[in-house]
């Protein structure tokens, strides 16, 4: 196994006076794709928010690419080489596709017709304001944004969610290139037919915590049932 | 009319404008149109900072002040053949316009570094407070400056010369400022189409999101607020030249909320935005004010409509063009 890229141990973490996550463990290695599952409410999002630097945290510590990022701001947890596709898109509606991608680009394997080569529809509407684009291409143009800032590491937030079918569909093969790409991968989203293929690790969260991790092929039924309600 | 055919018509109107009054011999309306082109640039600066990346400084008079004063004290000290400083810091005062300006912008970048640093940690209210409160600071200092006038003012004998220009022709002198706020609009629309330009618009809409991927807020506003307030204090510079006289009203709230109103009329976030509320507010002054001591009851009057029904200002009012906010 690879060096560990990204190790979370016993992190916690507090909203106000209530506490979020309680020991929140888990570990990406480079070309990994991981999965970050549980019901609605169990932390996931806390857990990516926490890691990017965009809440603090309260013990535990997050340590990436060798570097703890835990008293960093959430623009150094960034330029480490985090790139996150937040949940609900979250474009810049005042700039247009291009000035989207370009702003927080930096130097690295992907450029802007690197991107327009996996993400065509990104290509067709350069010149737009991404207000004007569909939930689909404001995906498609949050996923870009976060692949030109040539991030060691892709977390992806609910990436599929409130998406058409074949929206769905466009945005796991671009997941599934990305991974044979050996890009590693972060993830967090509730359609386990599209997410357990293309998984090297699961971690399931219950109630701010880590209760499992393993494989995908060893989430049985019972798993499935108690911690995923499915 | 597109946004660029107007920017046109406005610039060709301020250009013309007083070439015709120069042929006519009507010097007053060249010094008009250079107050306008002055005041414009003033807006062109202070619309860095709240056009773009969301920033309502009200304390823009602070730099507006100190290139006027820079201007007034280096010009003064030439003139007295006054040492400005002694020791290893020796420094006699100039009046070359282009030895002035790099100070008076140099000095406004300091200020604005300090001010920037201790204003845009906060946001809202708190920033538009603190902001004001600088600039009322820097106010009330230069009315207990008797060194340099204290609420009288300070008065520059002679404008400032330019090689090969004599800066005291009306019309010559308007086509030193003129050709400056064209440099800066250039300057402006590189900027604003620059990856910084869009960091800061991207700032404007949500740091979080900009912090997310990887931008300082604090560096980026803090750069805007500078750039900001150099092209601020080099339009005081121009503004004492023009009136061969600095005051502490240059530093005062009105000065600010003056500026203000320049961006706001025209448009803001709009390259020539300021330029257009400059235009409106000086034809305001010298055609209302010819009328009526009330004028500014009027241009309050238009300020309201412009704020209720048209949203991206008289620029956007024209070309039917509301702003991407």
């Amino acid at each position: 196994m690879t060096q560990a890229l990204l190790t979370v141990s016993n992190l916690s973490a507090h909203y106000g006076v209530s506490q979020a996550l309680f020991d929140v463990n888990l570990t990406v290695h480079a070309g990994q794709a991981v999965a970050l599952m549980g019901r609605n409410g169990m932390g996931k999002t806390t857990t990516v928010n926490a890691i990017c630097g965009l809440m603090a945290t309260t013990s535990g510590a997050i340590v990436f690419n060798g570097q703890s990022c835990v008293e960093l701001p959430s623009y150094k947890v960034a330029r480490l080489g985090l790139g996150l596709v937040p949940e609900g898109r979250r474009c810049f509606a005042n700039l247009t596709v291009r000035e989207n991608l370009l702003m927080a680009a930096r130097p690295g394997e992907w450029d802007l017709a690197k991107i327009c080569g996996l993400l065509p529809r990104l290509h067709e509407r350069l010149d737009q304001y991404a207000n004007t684009l569909s939930g689909g291409e404001q995906q498609m143009l949050a996923i870009g944004r976060a692949l030109l800032t040539n991030p060691k590491l892709l977390i992806l937030d609910e990436a599929t969610e409130g998406l058409a079918p074949v929206i769905k569909q466009e945005i796991w093969r671009i997941v599934a290139t990305l991974k044979q790409a050996g890009q590693a991968i972060l993830l967090i989203d509730k359609s386990l037919a599209e997410l357990l293929p293309i998984t090297d690790t699961c971690v399931l969260l219950e109630r701010g915590a880590t209760v499992w991790q393993g494989l995908p092929n060893s989430l049985d039924a019972n798993l499935r049932h108690r911690y995923l309600g499915i | 009319m597109s946004e660029k055919m107007l920017n046109r018509a406005l610039l060709s109107l301020l250009i013309i404008a007083p070439w015709l009054a120069h042929w006519i011999d009507e010097p007053y309306y060249v010094s008009l149109a250079t107050r306008i082109a002055i005041l414009a640039l003033a807006g062109v600066g202070l619309n860095i900072a709240l056009g773009l990346g969301g920033m309502v400084s009200f304390g823009h008079a602070a730099f507006f002040g100190i290139g006027g004063y820079v201007t007034g004290i280096l010009a003064s000290h030439a003139l007295n053949y006054e040492p400005l400083f002694s020791g290893i810091f020796a420094m006699s005062g100039s009046t070359q316009m282009l030895f002035i300006w790099p100070i008076a912008m140099l000095v406004g970048a300091i200020a604005a570094i300090f001010i920037g640093l201790l204003s845009l940690r906060t946001s809202g209210v708190y920033f538009i407070m603190i902001t004001l409160a600088f600039a009322q600071m820097i106010y009330y200092f230069s009315i207990s400056w008797p060194n340099y006038g204290g609420e009288d003012g300070l008065p520059i004998y002679l404008r400032n010369s330019f090689p090969g220009v004599n800066t005291l022709q009306p019309i010559q002198f308007f086509m030193i400022c003129c050709t400056i706020l064209l440099i800066t609009l250039w300057g402006v629309s590189r900027l604003q189409d620059s990856r910084f330009g869009n960091a800061l618009k991207a700032l404007r809409q949500n740091e979080t999101r900009v912090a997310a991927v990887g931008i300082s807020p604090l560096g980026i506003k803090l750069a805007a607020f500078v750039i900001s307030a150099m092209i601020t204090a080099l339009a005081g510079s121009l503004f004492a030249d023009l009136n061969r006289f600095v005051s502490p009203t240059m530093f005062s709230w009105h000065t600010s909320g003056q500026i203000m109103i320049f961006v706001i009329l025209g448009g803001i976030g709009r390259l020539y935005g300021p330029v257009a509320g400059a235009i409106m507010f000086i034809l305001c002054e010298a055609l209302l004010g010819s009328w009526t001591e009330y004028w500014q009851f009027f241009l309050g009057l238009l300020l309201l409509w412009v704020v209720l029904f048209a949203r991206g200002g008289l620029i956007g009012l024209l070309c039917g063009d509301k702003a991407h906010d």
